[in-house]
Parts: C-alpha cells; sequence; structure tokens
C-alpha cells in the first residue's frame, strides 16, 4: 500500500530552450539536499548531484514519465507534460502519509531572464483568502498598497500605481477603470494559482505601458488524470464576517480538464482601535472556471470569471466643502461614528466584472508553437453617493466599460535561444449612464489599440544569458464629452482644440476629443551566475504610457475627496526609462536579495493643487493633472534564512525615494521606507505545527510636497483665515502580525489546516500615508482570524 | 512610417464611423444642483432679499452676490429661505424637496453676535427644526457677514443642534453661502 507522494514546489527560472532541458533539485522535507536518488524520465535516468540538483537535455516534448527513487523514502512516481525547459524540484517523503497531492505548472510565460520576478505560490494566497489582491501583492518587496478605505486596496510597486501596474488575470489584462484611484482591481485572490510581479516595464508580451510593473495572475491547474478540490473558509471578528471559497479540479494531460472556483464575503463595519469605521462593509460573490481539451498537438481552453462586489465607502469621508476637510483634519476623529451594523448604505460602489475567454495553441514540433485568444470583458461601476434630493437609489456614477481583445503569439525556441512575437488588438467602449442627474466624472469614448512586439533570449553559457525586446503600439481614443463653456474657457482650450466642439448647447458644448498615440517600447538585459550562488539581473527599459481617461477628462467635484479634479488635453505621453538589477546569493541556509533601481519618468503625470474654486456648496481646492521629469530611485531588499531545523526568518525592506526633476522637490504619495521581519517556527513532526511572528515597521514619510492652503472658516460667526494641512504624512508605526496553523487528516482523502491569526495584535493605533482617508480616520484595530482549509 | 500613418488614418476613420452612427447625446439634467439660494426678509410691508447665485454649478465662474438693502436695527425679521435650480426649464425648485426630506437637512445661520438673534419658525416630522423659515431680531447698528448652511443627514439630537449651533451638526455640506449685511 506504498502510496506514491510528492509535493513540491516549481521553480522555473529563466529560460525556454529548445530540446529542452529538465532540471531540478532533489532534498527531503527540510530542504537537505539529497545525493544519488534514480532520476528516470522516460527514457533517460541519471543520479542526482551533491547538491540534490540533476539534469537532463535534449529532451523531446511531450508526455514524460517520472520515477525518482531513494532508499528510506517514498519513490515518486508521476507524469509530467514537456513543452519546454522545466526546474522541477522534488522533495521526497520519509514516512507519513498524506494525500497525494499533484500539481503541474508549465513554463511558457516569461521570457523575461534579466529581471527577477517574485512570486507568489498558491499557500501564501490562500491566507490571503479572504483579503484583496493588494494584500497578496504586499508579500513582494518593493510593493506597498494606495488604499481608500480598509477594502479599496491598490498595489504600488517601486513607488507608482494605477495605470502604470497592469494586471493580466490568466493572459488578459484587466479593463477595470482601476485608474482611478479609489478603484482596485477587480479580481478575487481566491481564484488564483500564482502571482508573479515583475518590475518595471520588461514583459513586452504583456504591454508597453508598465512603467511601474506587471501583476501576472495565473489560475491554478492540474496536469494529471485526477480530480481534487479545496473549500477555505475564514471567519474574522473584525467586520464580523467571512469568507468562503470552494474550488474543484480535474485534471488531464489528454482529453478533457476543468477547474471551478467561487467565493463568497459577506462583512460588515470594521472598527479601529477607538471606534466603529462605520459603512466599511463589503459583500463578495464570484465565481470562475475554464474547460480545457487538450490533444497531442493542440489545445483549446474556454474560461469564464464574474467579480461581484459591492464595498462600503466610509460615512465620514463624505464631506462637503473645505471647512469640512479643515474639521476633519483638525479633530483627528470621524464625524460620523455609530453602532456596528452589517447594513451598507450610501456612499458605497457596487462592481460587476465579466471576463470571458477562448484560447487555441498549437504546438507546430519541438519548441515551436502558436497560440491565438480571444477576450472579451464586461465592467459596470456604479457609485452611490448622499443626494440631496434625489433617491439614494440612484446611482451618482454609472460606468459601462466593454473590452473586446485579440491576441496571435507565435513562440520558437533552439538550443541556445528563444523567440516570440505576436500581434494584438483591442476595442473598448465605455458607455457613462446620462441619467444619474449629475456630470460623469468620466466621459463615454470609443478606444482602438493595436500592439506588435518582438523578443528574444539567447542562452550563451548555463550561466549566461541576454534577452532583448521592442514592441510598438498604436491607439487611438474618441470621447463624447460636454464642457462647461466656463470651463472650456477657464482651461484655455479655445482656439487649440475648437476643433474638437461638435454642438452648442446654450452653456455646454459638445465635444469629441480624439488623440492618437503611437509608441516604441524596447527591454534589453542580461542574467549572469557567477562565483558561488551568486545571480546577477540587469535589465534596462524604456516603455511609454499614454494619458489615461480620467488624466484627459476629468472635469467635476469628486466627493471622496472634496477636490475638484480637472483633466487636461494638453497632457503628452508619459515616458519612463529604467534600469533595474537584482543581486542574489545563496548559502546553505540563508538566500539574500537585494534589487536597486532606477527610474526617470519624462513627463510624469501627477495631480497638483492649483488654488480654489468657489461653488455653492462653498469653497473647494482645485487639483490638475499636471506633467513633470520626475525620478524614482530605490531598493527592495530580500532574506530568507533557516536558522535551524524548526525556525525560518525572512526580512523584507523597502526605501524609494520620488523627486521632482523639473520643480524640485518631492513627488507626492511615495511610500515610505518599510521594514517587515518575520520569525517562524514550525515542526513537521507536530502536524507541520507553524507559529510565525511578524513585525511590520512603516516610517514616517519626510519627503513631500508642500500642498497646504489657506480657506476661511465661521469662528464666533466672523470669517478666519486657517492653513489646511493636506500634506502632512502620519506618524510611522509599527504593527504585530502573529498566525499560526496545523494540519489534520479528517478522513482517508481528506486533509484539512487549521489557522489562527491576530492581524494588528497589539490594537495600535495609526494612521497611513498611502490611505486616502487617513484624515478622516485611524486604520483598522486588531483583527482575530480564524482559517479552516479542507483539501479532497 | 508611412505605412503606420495610413494605418492610422484608417483606424481613427473607423471609429468616426463608430461614433457617428449614434446621435447626439443630450446633456445630463442635473436635477439637484443648487444654483439660487434666496434669503428673503421680512417686516411688515418692507422686504429685503439676500440672492446667492452660482449659475455653472460646480464650474470656474465665481458665484454672484445681490443685497437688495439694508436691515433696520432692533428689528424682528421673518425670514424664509428658497433653493432653486436655474439650469433646467422649468426652473427647479429644490425648497419643496428639502422640505418633504425635512427630517434629512436642517439650515444654520452664523453671523457677529451684534447682527442679533435667529430663532427657527419650523419643524420637520420629529419636531426638530428645519431653518427654511426662521426669524431674525437684529441688535444694533453693525456690519458683518450672514452665513446660511444647508446640512444633509446632520445629527439633529445633538448638543444644541435644535437651537441652530453647527459645532456638533456633522453631516455634509449641501450648500453653503455668506451675504454681506448692514444693520443702520
Amino acid at each position: 500500500m506504498q502510496k506514491t507522494h510528492l509535493l513540491f514546489c516549481l521553480l522555473f527560472l529563466g529560460t525556454i530552450y529548445s530540446q529542452n532541458t529538465i532540471g531540478g533539485k532533489i532534498t527531503d522535507e527540510n530542504n537537505k539536499a539529497l545525493e544519488k536518488c534514480h532520476v528516470h524520465i522516460s527514457s533517460q535516468s541519471t543520479n542526482s548531484r551533491k547538491d540534490g540538483s540533476f539534469s537532463f537535455s535534449n529532451f523531446p516534448s511531450g508526455t514524460a514519465k517520472v520515477y525518482i527513487s531513494y532508499i528510506g523514502y517514498k519513490p515518486i512516481d508521476t507524469i509530467i507534460e514537456v513543452k519546454g525547459n522545466l526546474i522541477i524540484n522534488f522533495k521526497m517523503k520519509q514516512k507519513t502519509e498524506q494525500l497525494e497531492e499533484v500539481v503541474l505548472k508549465h513554463k511558457d510565460n516569461y521570457f523575461n531572464h534579466s529581471v527577477l520576478e517574485d512570486k507568489i505560490i498558491e499557500k501564501t494566497i490562500e491566507k490571503y483568502s479572504s483579503q484583496s489582491l493588494g494584500n497578496v501583492l504586499k508579500e513582494v518587496a518593493g510593493v506597498a498598497l494606495l488604499k481608500s478605505g480598509s477594502t479599496i486596496v491598490k498595489p504600488i510597486i517601486n513607488g507608482l500605481h494605477s495605470s502604470r501596474v497592469p494586471v493580466f488575470n490568466n493572459n488578459v489584462k484587466l479593463e477595470d477603470q482601476q485608474w482611478g484611484i479609489e478603484h482596485s482591481p477587480n479580481f478575487d485572490v481566491n481564484a488564483a494559482g500564482k502571482i508573479t510581479v515583475l518590475k518595471g516595464a520588461s514583459g513586452l508580451q504583456y504591454s508597453g505601458d508598465a512603467i511601474g510593473g506587471i501583476v501576472i495572475i495565473e489560475p491554478f491547474s492540474v496536469k494529471k488524470d485526477t480530480i481534487f478540490g479545496k473549500t477555505i473558509m475564514t471567519t474574522e471578528s473584525n467586520g464580523r464576517g467571512g469568507t468562503i471559497s470552494s474550488s474543484l479540479h480535474k485534471g488531464n494531460f489528454c482529453d478533457w480538464s476543468w477547474n471551478a472556483q467561487g467565493s463568497s464575503k459577506y462583512y460588515g463595519d470594521r472598527t479601529s482601535p477607538s471606534y466603529v469605521l462605520s459603512n466599511t462593509g463589503n459583500r463578495e460573490a464570484n465565481f470562475s472556471g475554464d474547460l480545457k481539451y487538450a490533444g497531442k498537438k493542440f489545445d483549446v481552453a474556454a474560461f469564464y470569471s464574474l467579480y461581484n462586489a459591492t464595498i462600503a465607502i466610509l460615512s465620514a469621508s463624505h464631506i462637503g466643502n473645505v471647512n469640512d476637510l479643515y474639521n476633519a483634519i483638525n479633530n483627528q476623529t470621524p464625524w460620523v461614528v455609530k453602532d456596528f451594523t452589517h447594513t451598507i448604505k450610501n456612499p458605497k460602489q457596487k462592481i460587476q466584472h465579466h471576463l470571458a475567454k477562448l484560447n487555441y495553441n498549437y504546438y507546430v514540433k519541438d519548441g515551436e508553437s502558436i497560440s491565438l485568444q480571444y477576450a472579451f470583458q464586461f465592467n459596470n461601476r456604479k457609485e452611490f453617493d448622499l443626494r440631496t434630493v434625489i433617491p439614494d437609489t440612484k446611482p451618482a456614477l454609472d460606468l459601462d466599460l466593454m473590452t473586446h481583445t485579440l491576441n496571435a503569439d507565435y513562440k520558437l525556441s533552439k538550443e541556445n535561444w528563444d523567440f516570440k512575437t505576436g500581434v494584438s488588438g483591442s476595442y473598448q467602449n465605455n458607455a457613462a449612464n446620462p441619467n444619474t442627474g449629475i456630470r460623469p466624472l468620466i466621459p463615454s469614448y470609443d478606444k482602438l489599440d493595436a500592439g506588435i512586439y518582438a523578443i528574444f533570449g539567447q542562452h550563451f553559457t548555463p550561466d549566461f544569458s541576454l534577452d532583448a525586446g521592442v514592441r510598438y503600439d498604436f491607439s487611438t481614443i474618441q470621447s463624447t464629452k460636454f464642457y462647461l463653456k466656463s470651463r472650456w474657457n477657464e482651461r484655455n482650450y479655445s482656439p487649440s482644440f475648437d476643433s474638437f466642439i461638435t454642438k452648442d448647447f446654450g452653456t455646454q458644448w459638445l465635444t469629441k476629443p480624439t488623440f492618437t498615440f503611437q509608441n516604441f517600447s524596447a527591454s534589453a538585459g542580461l542574467q549572469y551566475a557567477f562565483g558561488t550562488d551568486y545571480e546577477w539581473y540587469f535589465n534596462v527599459s524604456h516603455a511609454v504610457r499614454n494619458p489615461n481617461p480620467s488624466e484627459f477628462f476629468s472635469d467635476g467635484l469628486h466627493h471622496s475627496s472634496g477636490m475638484i479634479e480637472l483633466g487636461d488635453l494638453r497632457l503628452k505621453q508619459e515616458k519612463s526609462n529604467k534600469i533595474g538589477s537584482s543581486l542574489q546569493k545563496k548559502w546553505n541556509t540563508l538566500k539574500v536579495t537585494i534589487t536597486p533601481f532606477l527610474n526617470y519618468i519624462e513627463g510624469y503625470m501627477f495631480m497638483k493643487p492649483t488654488g480654489f474654486e468657489t461653488t455653492i456648496r462653498g469653497a473647494f481646492p482645485v487639483w490638475e493633472y499636471e506633467q513633470t521629469n520626475a525620478l524614482l530611485t530605490g531598493i527592495d531588499f530580500n532574506s530568507e534564512w533557516a536558522i535551524s531545523k524548526n525556525w525560518q526568518h525572512r526580512l523584507i525592506v523597502a526605501y524609494v525615494n520620488g523627486k521632482d526633476k523639473t520643480n524640485g522637490g518631492a513627488l507626492i504619495d511615495m511610500p515610505p521606507l518599510n521594514i517587515n521581519n518575520r520569525i517562524q517556527f514550525s515542526k513537521k513532526e507536530w502536524r507541520n505545527l507553524t507559529f510565525e511572528l511578524q513585525n511590520e515597521i512603516v516610517f514616517r514619510q519626510t519627503h513631500f510636497p508642500n500642498n497646504n492652503f489657506e480657506t476661511n472658516i465661521i469662528v464666533d460667526g466672523n470669517l478666519s483665515p486657517v492653513t489646511v494641512d493636506i500634506s502632512t504624512p502620519p506618524s510611522a508605526y509599527n504593527l504585530l502580525h502573529f498566525s499560526s496553523y496545523f494540519q489534520f487528516k479528517m478522513s482517508k482523502n481528506s486533509e484539512a489546516t487549521l489557522g489562527f491569526s491576530v492581524f494588528n495584535l497589539l490594537d495600535t493605533k495609526y494612521r497611513d500615508y498611502l490611505n486616502r482617508q487617513r484624515y478622516f480616520v485611524d486604520e483598522m484595530g486588531r483583527n482575530l482570524q480564524l482559517q479552516l482549509k479542507i483539501n479532497y | 512610417m508611412k505605412n503606420l500613418s495610413i494605418l492610422a488614418i484608417a483606424v481613427v476613420a473607423i471609429v468616426s464611423l463608430i461614433a457617428c452612427s449614434k446621435n447626439d447625446p443630450q446633456p445630463i439634467n442635473e436635477d439637484e444642483l443648487i444654483t439660487t439660494i434666496t434669503t428673503t426678509l421680512k417686516n411688515g410691508s418692507e422686504t429685503t432679499t439676500l440672492e446667492y447665485k452660482d449659475l455653472d454649478g460646480d464650474g470656474p465662474y465665481e458665484p454672484s452676490v445681490n443685497v437688495s438693502g439694508n436691515l433696520k436695527a432692533a428689528t424682528s425679521y421673518i425670514v424664509t429661505v428658497t433653493f432653486l435650480n436655474e439650469t433646467t426649464n422649468p426652473i427647479g425648485n429644490i425648497t419643496e424637496e428639502i422640505l418633504a426630506e425635512g427630517v434629512d437637512h436642517q439650515l444654520f445661520f452664523q453671523a457677529p453676535s451684534a447682527i442679533g438673534t435667529f430663532a427657527y419658525a419650523d419643524q420637520d416630522a420629529n419636531g426638530k427644526p428645519i431653518g427654511l423659515s426662521f426669524t431674525l431680531t437684529t441688535g444694533a447698528a453693525t456690519t458683518g457677514n450672514l452665513t446660511v448652511t444647508l446640512r444633509h443627514q446632520p445629527n439633529k439630537s445633538a448638543d444644541g443642534v435644535a437651537t441652530g449651533d453647527i459645532t456638533n451638526a456633522g453631516g455634509a455640506t449641501d450648500a453653503v453661502v455668506n451675504y454681506p449685511i448692514v444693520v443702520e
């Protein structure tokens, strides 16, 4: 009854070369290398070396049987699918009987040898089952979070966010209006099998405008004839709610395979250490699934996912005019604190995102393949506000964003090089519902994009490789927008943009602003291994980003921030030149990675306060989109240290400095220095019992522009001038988080993991510079979380 | 580069065709925009009006303030406030809607204490003031600003709010206007 077992992590380093090579390392459960294991793949066999490594070369693509044996350990017996170079690390188990779990992923996505990719594996993603994509990404050194409250979270990579960090879900770029700061990526983390963060714009096969970086999400997939599933249930004290996520996977190599996953979240008001954060609940109901047929030379797959969320916006953040903002900042206590409730009231956001895609891959011959993909996305965003007299059920903003995308890619891998090229085209339509009673912040528009790219990687020796790529993008956008004539004049759009005017509506112009862009982007770099376990990555990239609709067309009062936001039709593309490098050194028990970078951005678009406008609601500060030349420099540090058999330590440090080179001074909203220390104790023998204590230190941002302004408030019936301090960052903070889990067997075929964790263990009161609601409330306080995961 | 330009023109043409196939859209009907706040003070047959007008809403134009005359010292005035949307045809009267949702709205009046004392003269369904009408009893001759504030969803039960103290009212500001006034 020897049950074969294998549990492994797959590491796909850099490259695909034809007549594939297969390599990897064999270790025991404690990561100790196993020498002289017998490794048998198809008709080839070898013994592992002293460091546990093995390798095969000239390996044909196709199905291969793997058999690994070692005295005293359970043999590993499985089948893998080889389509390119593979690095598979195997872990051999001594005795304990555990559920057989086979997860194989094929390395066919990344060409970017010269950029060290940061990967987040499934086990880590599961910990964040109840949270948002941004929270998961924070696992990567150099990723910070831009928040609008506790549930709207978006990633900042090396100081850049929103349009500068595209998110790819299953090879489709999410088109969900996340250019707005208070919109987070419309994605449920439970649908991710693996997440990769590529810092900088080197992923040219994806896009040419990823000035900050790219987030690549791959769904879970199984390539073995098996069926299994998992359910994760999480309940949390803060918000008094929970998340449930279930998935079923039917794997197969040839023939049919499918995956289905659903999740649901239900939370009420969160609480800070001192008060209830009124109206901060959220709901989600998400689904994703795919069906795939794999033949001998091709595979075809259909994928669909739905993200469906209702997110309450903190009541206290809905302010009127600049006096209300002044009061909020100076009182340091929210103006609305009500009893806890699960009810979600206005203001709130309701979002639905559908993604459907079809793709077809054809394997011409060894190392040569063609893939075609069509994707359809439909995103509906409704924002509900407190209306003066209109019923609250009528949205204040209602946008339908529809996108069709076609991709065709060709890949060729030879012994020492690989090449990939492709074209893409997309059509996008945004329709702003005119029946909201409010002029939409983002107008209706049509947009066409087309791109073509080629990337090439050359492998000179096993230790040295180069890669390079170029991309061309064409984009045209035509918007349909009403401008108040007063605004048109104030913006000085006449006469330069008078040609956009199509009709006179008395106090307003109907305009059709049309813009066309042609952009070139490029990337080149090297990967070099030297000395004893040193690896060096170096990459230079040039990327160009077009102004997005909010940067062009924003025009009006933004209630959640209490400011008038004005776009500018004069904006030009933003051009980034980035140098990124990573140096990694491995010792027996320690791995250290440092990643310095330098990013010079010509025409960096940002919002700047320029004065006041008085309306009937009072005075509001005006923020305009402007461009400057910016220089971002920084360094990310990551170390993983296996102190002893049971103790592990991880340290993450990230620093970025943003300078405005045109006007001097600092850039706004740059993440401050942060240090994350984790110490973990785990013992395999005790049902994998693991404890982890995490210390998160975020320093005060000392480099920031002074955007404070003067206004008049009423004191004893008289108007008196005051300064509204919107610039000063909050104090540094220091948080402790705890987590623990252990595994147990529920039945013959199912295994469970029970976890208990506490976020903000000491109930520390703090505010975060990168939370847009820092003017109004403290961050969330202590949160106890109980999580049960069942694999079956 | 020439081919690219041709491609560009072709694509623009396609987009234009897509765009032109639709009818021209109509401007958004901004139902609840307040453009005009008129405060009318009556003493017997004498009427003084204070008007505050901002016809381009959130647009850049500065509002205009119009005061029809000076107030008399030591005089009782019956005051009403009206809210209009003059961008629509017919002109929208928001006063009625504020009255209908009286429990969710309250007006506040702030001026230097020398100008006089304010007292609410109306009530919502819960017996709390709304402030669409009130009385002003002027003091001795002076000058100053009268500030009228309309708050949405104020905490009407908070300390002092029912007697017109805005300090604890909370809520969101739907409108706030200043009128320069002279008491003679």
